[in-house]
């Protein structure tokens, strides 16, 4: 009967073009206003690394200062990056299936061939950053354990750097000048945008991941420049780059991989014994307060989705129910208007519940109707997003997901606001009605 | 197949309370033609809409091919009404978004014929009415005999044995008056058994037995011949 429900439907709604449109478009409005939050919503509390979310952690040791913590808000809370020492020692020493410190920084590439030299931001990481996070390869791999011993000048270029560079195509063993020195290519990323960049949530959590990607020992080796934050409580002569090397300032970030509850839990002991010596030493004035962190917990506790988020999410589901309930109000005139119909239907022996099902399948291709409208409104309105604020560029992508999660949505806000008038209109009792037909 | 005893109906508003139907006692046998007629408001409507079970009476006894049906709920009575029962209105009663063969098609569909049945029933029943080269077409371009013919169509395409018309020539001319009381006589004679609710003692003529309800009673069951003979007399 589905079949031949869609088809009453389509006629029902062709009879009353006007009012068919009303309703299609009070449920459009909602759903493209619920899209476009919705759709921000959930590229912002999406855990990109899921997959592997149980045996990642990131590191955080309570380095700051004993006047006052990292976070007032949250005085519990250690700092989110370490020092360089702290990262190197426990990148070092600490027993992990892999350990990985990481910053950012920025160099400038000169393409060469007459074209004119642009800023690369990059990354400075251990090789282990790739299989660590699951980093599609499209061309090559990542470098090899003496590049990372040696600090060699080889290069992964971003998906979209090979593009620029090379024209996307194979560049592999190709050179690329950075900052004047000679970079050899070792690998080329296929697309990968994880969204939040999880594992650098203090250096723009929405952006891009880094346009190439170096050995962490370069950062050191070159005195790169820090790309991201870098945070010091402590009074220290930092005359530059180099200084800040051995200062108290966190600006790295660390992560291990860490395959079992065993290995966490030496893991832990490693830090804490390691914060310990160091106490001796007169570091780590604080009480001792190492923390390891799945990827959704360090997603939460950067607090990803903000709370205006939250609200706006809130607001555009208010907004969807005021247009379902002025949908109701229309449903109930049209249905009611066409009682006649049911009354025959009925006469002819047609149960209430089919009557009801009948009215449910129509209402349910208005809300299907409807759904299609307000995904090119939910379109327009992450575009809007995406024009006034250049940081939402890869939070107002449409994706699958959101466009099935949009449809299936109006879909049961339709249903929804036809509920009601489904029902009073299976129950009219049809001798009331045949004879005045 | 039809018996009735006692029936009462009373519709009650805030202000008045109007007894429809009052001690209707009533049998029709299989394959009969019964002509209901009788004042305007004087119950015929309401005997006819809990005959056809679209209204439930307030007390009596209502049995229908032997079973109680008073008491059936809703759905029952809908299942009833889809299988045993054929209805032909005075207002015709067409769904007007739907052409001819989706008119005749909709008490098919909720039978749950297959798709080839149903199609076989609506154009025998169109053929049988004169309508099939029309069956394209929608109510609003039939005259208004063609729309009696197709709720006809409609109500025997499910085969039903019991048709209940009410007023069917009410909106008719004379002669389309003619051919729709010709063709529910031909239906009869194929062996549905028919109530017809008519004031015009013409049309109940032709009927095998007049029924005349007054005040919600049934106050004269004689056959026509039998009341001919006794006016001749």
């Amino acid at each position: 009967m589905l079949g031949y429900y869609l088809r009453l439907a389509w006629l029902s709604l062709r009879r009353t073009p006007a009012i068919t449109l009303l309703m299609i478009g009070a449920i459009a409005l909602g759903i493209g206003a619920t899209t476009t939050t919705l759709t921000v919503y959930h590229r912002m509390s999406t855990n990109p690394i899921a997959r592997r979310n149980e045996v990642l952690r990131a590191v955080t040791l309570d380095s700051w200062s004993p006047d006052q913590p990292w976070d007032r808000d949250h005085p519990e809370l250690p700092p989110s990056e370490v020092t360089y020492r702290d990262a190197v020692a426990i990148a070092a020493g600490a027993p992990a299936a892999r350990i990985v410190p990481m910053r950012k920084t920025s160099l400038t590439a000169e393409p060469g061939g007459g074209r004119p030299p642009f800023l690369v931001i990059a990354r400075l990481a251990t090789r282990d950053f790739f299989p660590m996070f699951d980093v599609p390869f499209a061309y090559g791999t990542g470098w090899d354990a003496r590049a990372d011993r040696n600090a060699e000048p080889v290069v992964v270029l971003s998906k979209e750097t090979n593009g620029k560079l090379f024209g996307g195509e194979n560049s592999v063993g190709r050179v690329l000048k950075l900052d004047g020195r000679e970079y050899r290519v070792v690998g080329v990323l296929a697309d990968w945008q994880p969204t939040p960049k999880f594992y650098d949530l203090n250096n723009g959590a929405y952006d891009t991941p880094e346009d190439i990607f170096l050995p962490f020992g370069l950062g050191a080796a070159l005195d790169l420049q820090p790309g991201g934050n870098v945070n010091c409580w402590k009074s220290e002569a930092l005359a530059g780059v180099h200084d800040l090397f051995g200062s108290n300032c966190t600006w790295h970030q660390l992560w291990a991989e860490l395959r079992t509850p065993a290995e966490v839990e030496r893991f832990q002991a490693w830090i804490d014994g390691y914060v310990v010596e160091q106490k001796k030493l007169g570091r780590f004035p604080r009480k001792l307060n190492n923390r390891l962190y799945r990827p959704d917990e360090w997603l939460a506790r950067h607090e990803v989705v903000g709370l205006d988020s939250r609200v706006l999410l809130l607001v555009s589901f208010a907004f969807l129910a005021v247009c379902v309930l002025n949908v109701v109000g229309l449903l109930l005139s049209r249905f009611l208007g066409a009682a006649g119909s049911c009354a025959i239907r009925r006469a002819l022996g047609a149960s209430r519940g089919e009557i009801f099902r009948q009215h449910l399948v129509e209402v349910g291709l208005v809300g299907a109707l409807a759904g299609l409208g307000g995904l090119a409104i939910g379109a327009l309105g992450l575009k809007a997003l995406e024009q006034l604020y250049s940081s939402y560029d890869r939070l107002t992508q449409l994706d699958l997901t959101m466009t099935v999660a949009a449809i299936a949505l109006a879909v049961l806000a339709g249903v929804l606001a036809g509920l009601y008038p489904a029902w009073r209109i299976c129950r009219v009792q049809p001798a009331s009605y045949l004879k005045t037909q | 197949m039809l018996d009735m005893q006692h029936i009462t109906k009373v519709y009650r508003t805030d202000l008045v309370e109007t007894h429809a139907l009052r001690d209707f006692n009533l049998a029709v046998a299989e394959g009969e033609f019964v002509a209901v007629t009788g004042p305007s408001g004087s119950g015929k409507t309401t005997f006819l809409n809990i005959a056809g079970l679209l209204e439930s009476a307030d007390g009596g006894h209502y049995r229908l091919d032997g079973d109680d049906v008073g008491a059936l709920d809703d759905d029952a009575r809908a299942g009833i009404r889809n299988q045993k029962i054929g209805f032909i209105f005075q207002g015709f009663n067409l769904i007007p978004d739907l052409d001819v063969f989706d008119n005749v098609d909709v008490p098919l569909r909720y039978r749950g014929f297959p798709a080839r049945a149903r199609r076989a029933r609506i154009e025998r029943s169109l053929e049988l009415v004169g309508l099939a080269a029309r069956m394209q077409h929608l109510p609003s371009q039939l005259s208004g005999g063609q729309q009696q013919r197709v709720a006809i169509a409609r109500a025997i395409a499910g085969e039903p044995r019991f048709l209940l018309a009410d007023e069917p020539t009410g909106n008719l001319d004379s002669l389309m008056a003619r051919q729709i009381m010709d063709l529910l006589g031909e239906i009869n004679r194929q062996g549905t058994t028919i109530i017809l609710v008519t004031h015009d003692p013409e049309l109940a003529r032709r009927a095998h037995r007049n029924i005349h309800v007054m005040d919600g009673e049934v106050t004269d069951l004689k056959p026509f011949a039998a009341r001919a003979g006794a006016a001749v007399a």
